[in-house]
């Protein structure tokens, strides 16, 4: 391959400065920052700072409520994670199988991941509404059967939903590209080797689609360590009784408004780490094992 | 062991039709070869004969069965695909044996069969590797026994061995001829190597753009053409072919350079007058002293074939090759005379293209054969 190399430098610095500006605006300086915060004692109204050690590490890492949080984090990674990855592979079988019109299906199908956090946060909080929504017919047979205001299980399940939801078409376009680069002639060897269409998914295709959905789960659990602040904002608040007051939304409430910016720069340390060790085993560990040849 | 019978089939993408009305009918364990040149439909024949694609008009059966509406796997056939198809996540026993797998037969004895056929192929040391782990011709090997291990009524080929070297391709083609002469399959081999199909074939079927043009033995197809496109198509280097019209006065067909060559008198009364394309394969004709023989051309270029050279000339701005084993010396433009084998005479139609046979005695014998 050839490299173009630039003769002058400046004009080399000058093409990737807005790159690294942004980088640097948006990721080093305020981590930087969190970083400064979480090891000293931050004044709610400014003034000075007190070196503080792991001091503010220990304080969360010795409270329950932290614990909890974590708790309800991991229940709503997996189950947003297997929910919409499930949804989004059922989805793309069906698009791949390319029944009529498959091409506009697709395209409608992509829509959702062009939606606003909040918005479908929104959405779905009028869906789920105990008394408004779809489910007060439910509750009309049967009172009591939901009630995501009162109950912390319904509420950590409707944050869910509207999570997994607002993830399915992402994972979508990754598992149909992936179904679709799987060569026709497999599937005819498979049809004239005597499976059926099922025993061809589940021999054929699922194995040869394991690079794409290990790509995927690792996407969709980090997204939904970081990404969820704005269908609980939305939707729950936290609530009811902190059931779904999940890691990032957390350091929200604490920093901004219990105003401990130590206290939540350190939880938002942690969850940095998280997510980073959480990449790293995936791909360290996970990865060498979907790969063929 | 099935026959398989293809009636007036027509096969149409959208509103493009690609095959007009096929028949063919392939016997019990013969072995079938369709060629003809890219784009023709032979691998859509074969697919739909496969059930791999839908058949949008006529009659396919096996065994006596229609299966216009089957599955493949109700069909009973098995197919080696130009790209193998190996499954790239299992192991070349996996690959052999997914059929079986499928089939729901028992482990130890599936995997006792796989190593059988597996050994009959020369495969056994590789059993445990992925198809990304193996040679081409090892891949080759693995498609072959996973086909022969179903011992199916119908063995498929759609160009397996065009992703080989030549070398490979000569040492699979005897391969595969000696596994259809163990199992006796009815097989239909699809390809556009004409080497490839007349050293394979019991029967070959010629193709041009959707339409058979012939059936025969590779003999028949070789010697006696059927139409102008099959005597282009088989047989290398290629026919030369030469404008001409059939005089019935003369008993010859006078060529556009006031050669004559003669024939027999009841033919060229029989088609007296016609326009005709007339045939001579390089390798039926001798070099001679211009004037000496039947044709007369200017000498253009050699070229050297090993044990024998091939001549190019011209006669009238008509390229024209003959073949010859000894190998005389000429110069650009020097006048080189042709003498033909007037037994192999070629005459076709110039219009519809289709063989006029000059003898007949030919005809008597072939008449009650068809
Ligand atoms: N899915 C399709 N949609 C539209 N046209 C098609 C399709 N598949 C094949 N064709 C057309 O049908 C014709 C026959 O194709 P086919 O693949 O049978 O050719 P072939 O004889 O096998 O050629 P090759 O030697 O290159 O494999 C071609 O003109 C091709 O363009
Ligand atoms: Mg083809």
């Amino acid at each position: 391959m050839r490299r173009a190399y630039f003769k002058n430098n400046w004009i080399a610095a000058l093409v990737v400065a807005p790159q690294l500006l942004i980088i640097f605006v948006f990721f080093y300086w305020p981590t930087s920052q969190a970083l400064y915060w979480a090891f000293t004692f931050e004044q709610p109204w400014g003034g000075g700072n007190e070196w503080a050690g792991f001091e503010n590490f220990r304080a969360i890492l010795t409270d329950g409520r932290y614990w909890d949080s974590i708790k309800i984090s991991i229940i709503y990674a997996a189950g947003a994670t297997v929910l919409s990855m499930g949804m989004a592979l059922i989805l793309a079988v069906f698009a791949d199988r390319q029944l009529r019109g498959y091409k506009y299906y697709r395209i409608g199908a992509i829509w959702p991941y062009a939606v606003a956090a909040p918005a479908v946060g929104l959405a779905f909080r009028f869906i789920f509404n105990s008394s408004a929504g779809i489910m007060s017919y439910v509750n009309a047979a049967f009172p009591g059967f939901w009630d995501p205001i009162l109950n912390g299980d319904h509420a950590l399940l409707m944050v869910i939903i509207a999570g997994a939801w607002k993830q399915v078409a992402y994972n979508f376009i990754f598992f149909l590209a992936g179904l679709q680069s799987i060569p026709r002639s497999l599937i005819e060897a498979g049809a004239m080797d005597g499976a059926t269409v099922l025993r061809r998914m589940r021999d054929i295709q699922l194995p040869l689609l394991a690079p794409t959905f290990f790509f995927v789960l690792v996407i969709n659990i980090t997204d939904s360590f970081t990404d969820s602040f704005g269908i609980v904002d939305t939707m729950t608040g936290g609530g009811p009784a902190r059931a779904t007051n999940l890691m990032v939304y957390k350091i929200y409430v604490d920093g901004f408004q219990g105003l401990d910016y130590s206290g939540a720069a350190a939880q938002s340390i942690i969850l940095m780490f998280l997510v980073i060790a959480l990449t790293v085993i995936q791909f360290r560990y996970i990865e060498r094992k979907v790969h063929y040849t | 062991m099935a026959n398989i019978d293809i009636r007036q089939v027509r096969k149409s993408y959208g509103k493009d039709e690609v095959i007009h009305g096929v028949d063919l009918t392939v016997n019990i364990g013969e072995f079938v070869v369709i060629l003809g040149p890219s784009g023709c439909g032979k691998s859509t024949l074969l697919r739909m004969i496969a059930g791999l694609e839908d058949i949008s008009g006529g009659e396919i059966s096996i065994a006596g069965t229609v299966v216009n509406d089957l599955e493949p796997r109700q069909r009973g056939c098995a197919m080696v695909f130009q790209n193998y198809g190996l499954y790239p996540h299992m192991t070349v026993a996996e690959n052999i044996g997914y059929a079986l797998k499928v089939a729901g037969m028992k482990k130890p004895e599936r995997l006792e069969k796989v190593r059988a056929v597996a050994k009959s192929v020369g495969l056994e040391e590789f059993m445990d590797r992925k198809p990304g782990q193996l040679s081409g011709g090892q891949r080759q090997r693995v498609a072959m026994a996973r086909a022969i291990i179903r011992e199916p009524k119908v063995f498929l080929f759609d160009e397996p061995l065009s992703n080989l070297d030549a070398k490979l391709r000569v040492q699979m083609r005897h391969e595969i001829r000696r596994i259809h002469n163990r199992i006796k399959a009815t097989s239909v081999f699809v390809t556009h190597d004409q080497h490839e199909g007349m050293t394979l074939a019991d029967r070959m079927v010629i193709m041009n753009k959707g339409t058979i043009d012939q059936v025969g033995t590779p003999e028949e197809v070789y010697n006696r053409p059927a139409t102008v496109y099959v005597a282009g198509f088989i047989g290398s280097p290629a026919m030369n072919f030469l404008s001409g019209q059939i005089s019935a006065e003369q008993s010859v067909i006078l060529l556009a350079d006031d050669s004559r060559i003669e024939i027999a008198s009841d033919a060229a009364r029989r088609h007296a007058g016609a326009l005709v394309q007339l045939g001579l394969r390089p390798e039926d004709m001798t070099l001679c002293a211009p004037g000496a023989g039947h044709l007369t051309g200017s000498f253009d270029f050699y070229e050297e074939l090993g044990s024998s050279g091939l001549y190019h000339l011209m006669i009238e701005d008509v390229p024209f090759t003959v073949l010859s084993s000894i190998k005389p010396r000429f110069q650009h433009g020097d006048q080189v005379g042709v003498l033909a084998d007037l037994s192999k005479l070629h005459v076709f139609g110039a219009k519809d293209g289709v063989r006029i046979d000059m003898d007949e005695q030919v005809i008597r014998q072939m008449e009650p054969a068809e």
